[in-house]
């Protein structure tokens, strides 16, 4: 079968969308990541603002409930000058009676400039990203398990700023890897960035053992997974998967794979501790751990936004 | 009617009959086949210099949508479909709205599709009421009705007491229970399990959701003696599992979609929703076990799993995209594409979608079971003449049925078919005919 190009890509391998980190070249990666370190000290100033996105209409469409991710993309949006516009559409496109891409043509015609869209579906954001105007660009700002490539960006940005070199590091992602668009996103974006070694940890409900195929190493025991590593990504564990077939308990999770300072201690000394939140306190994550020396879990927020100005700056500037 | 079809290369798979030669036509029927007589006068002659002339094609698995869902597919626009596709037989499942398990509905779509006489329906019935999966169906009014046989399309009974017992009923009258194999808590997921849906974050079917169905199944054939035949087979180790299962010589066939011969998973690229089919397009080395199967017979049949979906019910993210793909005109040319690839001779390839569905069909076809799918003196004068040497791009919007939705579109896949249906003859009388022929 004829493949077609990536379409997040231009003819000359330009982003016009962000719709996931695979198949994206180092080169574009690693730009996104300087770009951002131009927009932190905007972050800084008295007047948090640059007029890059100026009479631009950003469109936030969340088909899924999250108001910290639509947040830090509304800043981002206003730090760069844009027109945001919040559209929370809780309900899927399908139950809520008007299409998927209905609602986008609709958009289209109040002139949206961007969409940035988060759904329960994976890949929803490729097809409005295949059916919208070529003027338009698309964000994903996290579709079903698929992906969520601005986290995973904002996690190469933490990383870069606390150790520097990626092509020495060993990182651990503990927890739901096999439901976690963040987890597929980091995966991507750690082994393009050149890190030797990744490992999933987690009980094979959560990390099954076709996640190789991605380029980690499963690991089904919370010490294997952790000893050594440089970083330490504890994903968040959704309500839905607490109590069920994949986990007993939430107390339980916890106990095997909940990460406390003791755990802790068999990573390097100078490991650093992220989470993309919202964290669950106790669930896989220890309140001193959380708010201990090793976590960079804030700073993840703030560089968030700069990683964000610098996604839709890039986008914005590239034609279809 | 009297038609002579001239000039033609008869094949028929059932005799092995590979010829250049005439055949006439008249009240129905294949009166002769090569030397025609000088007092036969044709009202018609048809000249297939450089055609195949072929036995009607027998196609196990169409859904024509009708009755329930006439906005996807009309029964005449996709028996129109089935006769541009060169198919002169096929068998529907009974998943339509209401299901097909009351004679009364059995009766009025096989009156419907006589009245238009394109192509000759054999209706399965639900083997349980509603496909409900609890209450067994009226097995032989149904029967009566025309049923050839009987099934639960995409609806797995989870009762394995229920399953049972359906299938210790239909053994007791000789009916065939037609099954695919799925589990119906593994098979839940949109894709085929495997490091494409791991990627882009798709719920999975694993290959362990068909093998657990088929060992269910196989072992309940063993202790009830029903025949099954086993509907759309998508992995190797189900095939593995038939193979055995043929080996011990339990009573069971099998067919496989065109899709699965010919598609994989990695076909999905960037989420297309035409590949959301059922069962889930899987790995490589599953297809060419498919491929190798049904071309050592392993496996009997080829379909086309025709399923007309309409474009809102399509252009959706590829989880809530509904599954299937448009298929009856396509089957043919997959047939002869998988054939040339195989190194078959034509009689052997094209067995696998005439002859040898019939064989699969068995009893349950009546009078006609001698003679369809087949090119005999005295039979039923069902005939696909097609032209093997001209090409043709699969142009969606240029297709006769209403689902125009398809993996095999030029456009995706910048591969031409091979082989384009000249005219189509069910019943002796002309059900298709090509306009002028255009080099594809």
């Amino acid at each position: 079968m004829l493949h077609k190009r990536n379409p997040q890509l231009n003819a000359h391998g330009e982003l016009i969308h962000l719709l996931s980190i695979e198949g994206l070249p180092r080169d574009v990666v690693t730009h996104i990541l300087d770009t951002a370190g131009t927009f932190l000290s905007v972050n800084d100033r008295e007047v948090k603002k640059v007029p890059l996105l100026r009479g631009k209409s950003v469109f936030n469409l969340f088909f899924e409930n999250s108001t910290r991710t639509r947040t830090t993309f509304e800043i981002a949006a206003k730090r760069l000058s844009a027109d945001v516009i919040n559209l929370d559409i809780a309900k899927s496109s399908a139950s809520k009676g008007e299409s998927l891409l209905d609602t986008i043509a609709n958009l289209s015609a109040m002139h949206a400039d961007m969409f940035v869209v988060r759904h329960s579906e994976s890949g929803a954001p490729y097809l409005i990203a295949q059916h919208c105007a070529p003027h338009v660009h698309v964000v994903n700002a996290g579709d079903g398990r698929h992906a969520h490539p601005t986290q995973g960006l904002l996690d190469m940005y933490t990383i870069r700023h606390f150790k520097k070199d990626f092509t020495q590091l060993s990182v651990a992602i503990v927890g739901d890897i096999v439901h976690s668009r963040v987890a597929r996103s980091d995966i991507h974006a750690l082994t393009t960035l050149g890190v030797p070694d990744i490992r999933a940890v987690g009980p094979k409900t959560l990390v099954p053992g076709d996640l190789k195929g991605m380029g980690v190493r499963v690991c089904h025991d919370m010490a294997e997974g952790i000893r050594g590593a440089d970083v330490v990504i504890m994903l968040r564990l959704q309500n839905e998967r607490m109590s069920g077939a994949m986990l007993p308990s939430a107390g339980e999770f916890f106990k095997n794979y909940g990460l406390t300072d003791d755990k802790l201690a068999l990573a390097k000394p100078d490991a650093i501790v992220m989470h993309p939140g919202p964290i669950n306190r106790g669930v896989e994550i220890d309140s001193a751990v959380a708010d201990g020396a090793h976590s960079v879990i804030l700073p993840q927020v703030t560089f968030g936004i700069a990683v964000r100005m610098a996604v839709m700056s890039i986008i914005a500037g590239n034609e279809a | 009617m009297k038609i002579l079809i001239k000039n033609g290369r008869v094949v028929d798979p059932a005799s092995g009959r590979d010829e250049v030669a005439d055949l006439a036509i008249a009240a129905g029927r294949i009166v002769a086949i090569g030397p025609v007589s000088a007092d036969f006068h044709a009202n018609r002659v048809i000249d297939a210099a450089g055609c195949v002339v072929a036995p009607g094609l027998v196609d196990l698995a169409a859904r024509l949508r009708e009755p329930g869902h006439e906005h996807e597919g009309m029964l005449e626009s996709e028996l129109n479909a089935a006769a541009a596709g060169g198919v002169t037989s096929l068998v529907c499942p009974p998943d339509t709205d209401p299901a097909l398990d009351e004679p009364g509905l059995v009766d009025m779509l096989k009156f419907r599709a006589r009245k238009l006489s394109l192509c000759r329906l054999f209706p399965l019935g639900a083997l349980t009421r509603g496909l409900a999966g609890e209450v067994l169906t009226e097995m032989a009014e149904l029967t009566e009705s025309g049923c050839v046989g009987f099934g639960q399309a995409e609806v797995p009974i989870q009762d394995t007491l229920v399953l049972q017992r359906a299938l210790q009923y239909a053994a007791t009258f000789g009916y065939t229970v037609w099954l695919r194999p799925q589990d119906g808590w593994l098979g839940k997921g949109v894709a085929a399990s495997g490091a494409v849906a791991t990627r882009l974050g798709l719920s999975g079917v694993p290959v362990i959701a068909e093998t657990i169905a088929l060992q269910t199944i196989l072992e309940l054939v063993r202790a009830t003696g029903a025949r099954v035949h086993l509907c759309r087979l998508s992995s190797a180790a189900g095939v593995a599992l038939l193979r055995a299962a043929k080996a011990e010589g339990l009573p069971v066939t099998a067919d496989v979609s065109i899709n699965s011969l010919h598609l994989t998973d990695v076909d999905i690229g960037f989420f297309n929703p035409a590949m959301r089919l059922t069962p889930p397009l899987r790995q490589g080395g599953d297809r060419d076990a498919l491929r190798a199967a049904l071309a050592d017979g392993t496996i009997d049949a080829l379909v086309s799993d025709h399923n007309p979906v309409d474009e809102d019910a399509k252009t959706l993210p590829f989880g809530e995209a509904e599954p299937g793909a448009t298929g009856l005109e396509l089957l043919l040319s997959l047939a002869l594409k998988w054939g040339a690839d195989a190194g078959l001779a034509l009689p052997a390839t094209l067995a696998r979608v005439t002859s040898e569905p019939v064989r699969v069909l068995g009893d349950a076809l009546g009078s006609l079971a001698s003679s369809a799918g087949r090119l005999v003196t005295g039979g039923v004068a069902d005939v696909c003449v097609f032209d093997p040497a001209q090409t043709w791009l699969v142009t969606p919007k240029a297709l006769a049925s209403q689902g125009k939705h398809t993996p095999f579109a030029f456009e995706a896949t910048g591969t031409a078919l091979p082989g384009r249906v000249r005219a189509t003859l069910v019943a002796g009388t002309v059900a298709y005919e090509a306009a002028a022929a255009t080099p594809g």
